[in-house]
């Protein structure tokens, strides 16, 4: 199957195609379609996964595209582990939420559309994760970030998500612009974007150290645009305009994940260079701790969680710029079940309760049984409660930094996920326990339709046993299957996990003193630190900040070149516009008055003439007869002469 | 003594009477006439120059006669315009009949 993987990519480009063009009027037909395309793509993976587990590779194939002298960029396919375990992840997320939407979307008027960017946003992401060169990465990059676009404005009636999903667009793409740039150093510098090539080119030390630096710092540009890491992070929380299931995809689980991938991918350039490690591990651990502070606050549901993406996301960052290259993957993939079925929740919540604020809600639980389960088994999860996955990853995720020996960051790391614990349980005990705060949405609230909540179910037992292929006393678990140059296979440490667990309990334990038995009131605490709570409400000012600065300077900038474009451009234009006329003007004259005249003349003369000369014509016989006379005469008189 | 000049200057004359006939009648008949004294005058040359240069011979006579003929059948002609041209304009003088002018 690894062989003819891009069969695997190509099955979700097939639905598109076919929905796109010979079934966007008949939904059930094009729901049918994706859902067969993406399961299959499911199932292909799986057989590939286990190929992989038999022979690790790299497998790699290339397929002839450009071709010109001086440059030859191939299609190519890098089949490791890694692409293994993102193919499960990208085909199990996608199939949940291909399912999980058929409930959601039901009744909405683009529901085959919205089908088809599913289908596209698949294929994208797929071939993201199969290809083989930085290039072609780049390709599907763009792409996913298209997709990505397209669904937060799904609902582009609304003026938020189609700015939410502008706002998307082009903040990453300024990251975007800095992998661009970093493919360029690296294609000058290796003159060879295929990531085999490339990696044979640092191992045997041909790259200068000072450009790998600058070239591992570019493309972590990339993954900072579109991974929502400091200082880009902004549009990840306003991207929850676009549905739910969107959410849950493309700005949980899967393409906001490629960063993290992307960062993966270039592990090479991170072990030789100390610097470019240590931006990537800062920026990460920034990111954790900012994203975690501010969802602590948050009263939306989907931006808590947004928060809490972008500060696990940090987290898997962190761990790969310590060289934890087992940990930050596994994380990644552990997370992507966990944080997809919590947004696949809250979009259960949602459709029950028709809001997102979270104080509306409370005692939920009652009336969704499933989803309101599954949830709290996922807070678990992402809290790093023994023995659920997110327990395993975050302990890995710690070990790595213990074993690097960057102490702040692993202080930093147990500080969030503390607070990880409680802003997650302070929404699942806001939501579903309690008493009901608003009685008009308890009364309308109910259980969610089979589709909805089987995925739901699906993902939660992913979400207790997917950690458990990472257990740190398994002999050939995750860390011997995904790794890089060689296992690492670190024994358990039991230190890290007991203070991993006290820091997750005690954020669980303050949530519930203050949500469940309201023994600290929150609205008091809140008053206390005001400035803080202040702060962190209003996310740290940075929507503010960007609006002052960044976005002053773009409209300052417009108006500048708005002023050029008037005052020379324009000048130009219509400088050449008037000279145009009055040379024609020119033009004009001569020609009324001298070839006008000219051919107006040669006609009046001719009828000035004739008007003289037809007068001889006067019709009487006898004038004739005189002329006739007249000339006999005159002949005569000259016969004479 | 008769001689040539003296024909001539008749027929010289005659045809003077009949320029002036054929200038200054308005009548279309007058005009007809006058083309008669006209053909006449060129009749009395013909039968003058044959007596007086080539008396054996009879061309001028015999000429003169051919004139006469033709000059039956132009006026026959003539005089049938004059008839069509009363019917059509209702009118013979020739000042009125001026259609064909610019």
């Amino acid at each position: 199957m690894i062989k003819y993987s891009y069969i695997i990519a190509f099955l979700p480009l097939l639905s598109y195609v076919l929905i796109v063009f010979f079934f966007s009027k008949r939904e059930k037909t094009a729901s049918g379609i994706a859902i067969t395309a993406v399961v299959s793509s499911f199932v292909l993976s799986l057989i590939a996964l286990f190929e992989t587990l038999a022979d690790h590779g790299p497998h790699i194939f290339e397929y002839e595209w450009i071709v010109i002298p001086g440059l030859k960029l191939p299609l190519s396919i890098f089949f490791d582990p890694l692409t293994a375990v993102m193919l499960m992840v990208v085909t199990i997320v996608s199939s949940c939420v291909h399912i999980y939407s058929l409930g959601y979307m039901h009744g909405d008027p683009r529901f085959s559309r919205f089908y088809a960017y599913l289908s596209l946003f698949t294929f994208s992401m797929l071939g993201l994760v199969l290809s083989g060169s930085f290039f072609v990465t780049f390709i599907f990059w763009e792409l996913v970030g298209l997709t990505s676009y397209l669904l937060i404005g799904f609902w582009f009636e609304k003026k938020v998500a189609s700015d939410a999903g502008k706002k998307a667009f082009i903040t990453t793409k300024i990251g975007d612009l800095g992998f661009l740039a970093g493919l360029l150093v690296l294609y000058w510098a290796a003159g060879t974007l295929n990531y085999s090539e490339v990696y044979h080119q640092i191992e045997e030390n041909q790259i200068p150290a000072i450009i790998l630096t600058a070239a591992g710092i570019l493309i972590f540009c990339g993954a900072i645009g579109k991974s929502a890491q400091f200082p880009l992070h902004v549009w990840l929380p306003d991207a929850m305009e676009g549905p739910t299931p969107v959410s849950a995809l493309i700005h949980a689980a899967t393409m906001v994940a490629a960063g993290v991938y992307l960062t993966a991918r270039i592990m090479s350039i991170i072990v030789v260079s100390h610097t470019a490690a240590m931006t990537i591990a800062y920026i990460g651990a920034i990111t954790a701790f900012m994203a975690a502070s501010i969802g602590l606050v948050q009263n939306d549901i989907k931006r808590v969680l947004a928060y809490s993406t972008v500060s696990q996301l940090g987290y898997m960052i962190m761990a790969l710029g310590v060289s934890g290259y087992t940990a930050g993957t596994f994380h990644l993939m552990t997370h992507a079940f966990f944080k997809a079925l919590l947004f696949l929740g809250a979009g259960s919540v949602i459709h029950a309760a028709h809001t997102n604020d979270i104080q509306q809600m409370g005692g939920l639980a009652k009336k969704m049984p499933i989803t309101s389960k599954t949830f709290f088994i996922a807070s678990l999860s992402i809290a790093g409660i023994f023995p659920l996955s997110g327990f395993w990853s975050k302990d890995e995720i710690f070990a790595s930094i213990y074993h690097e020996g960057h102490y702040f960051l692993l202080a930093l790391a147990v500080l969030v996920a503390g607070m990880t614990a409680f802003y997650m349980f302070r929404l699942c005990f806001l939501t579903f326990t309690g008493e009901a705060r608003d009685y008009h949405v308890y009364e309308h609230a109910h259980e969610s339709p089979k589709t909805m909540t089987y995925p739901l179910i699906f993902l939660a037992f992913l979400s207790i046993f997917a950690g458990w292929v990472g257990m740190p006393w398994l002999e050939h678990g995750y860390s011997s299957f995904v790794y890089f140059e060689h296992p690492h296979h670190a024994a358990a440490n039991y230190v890290l996990m007991i203070v991993g667990t006290i820091a997750a309990l005690s954020g669980i334990f303050l949530a519930y003193q203050m949500y469940y038995k309201r023994a600290i009131d929150p609205v008091k605490m809140g008053a206390r630190f005001k400035p803080v709570y202040t702060f962190i409400y209003n996310k740290w000012y940075f929507d503010e900040l960007y609006m002052g600065t960044v976005i002053k300077f773009a409209y300052w900038f417009m108006e500048v070149l708005y002023r050029f474009d008037q005052g020379v451009i324009d000048w130009f234009v219509n400088f050449v516009g008037r000279f145009g006329m009055f040379n024609s003007r020119v033009w004009q004259t001569f020609d009324v008055y001298v070839v006008d005249g000219a051919v107006n003349g040669a006609g009046f003369m001719t009828r000035w003439f004739a008007g003289g000369l037809r007068k001889i014509q006067t019709g009487a016989v006898q004038n004739y007869a005189f002329v006739i006379f007249l000339g006999v005469v005159l002949l005569m008189l000259f016969k004479m002469i | 003594m008769v001689t040539l000049e003296h024909y001539l200057i008749l027929s010289a004359l005659l045809f003077c009477v009949g320029i002036f006939g054929l200038l200054t009648r308005r009548n279309a008949v007058g005009v007809l006439m006058s083309i008669e004294l006209m053909f006449n005058s060129a009749n009395i040359n013909f039968i003058a120059f044959s007596k007086f240069i080539t008396p054996e011979a009879l061309t001028g006579q015999i000429f003169a006669i051919f004139v006469i003929t033709i000059a039956a059948a132009e006026a026959t002609v003539g005089l049938a315009i004059v008839v069509l041209m009363y019917r059509n304009f209702n009118a013979v003088n020739v000042d009125k009949i001026n259609f064909m002018k610019w």
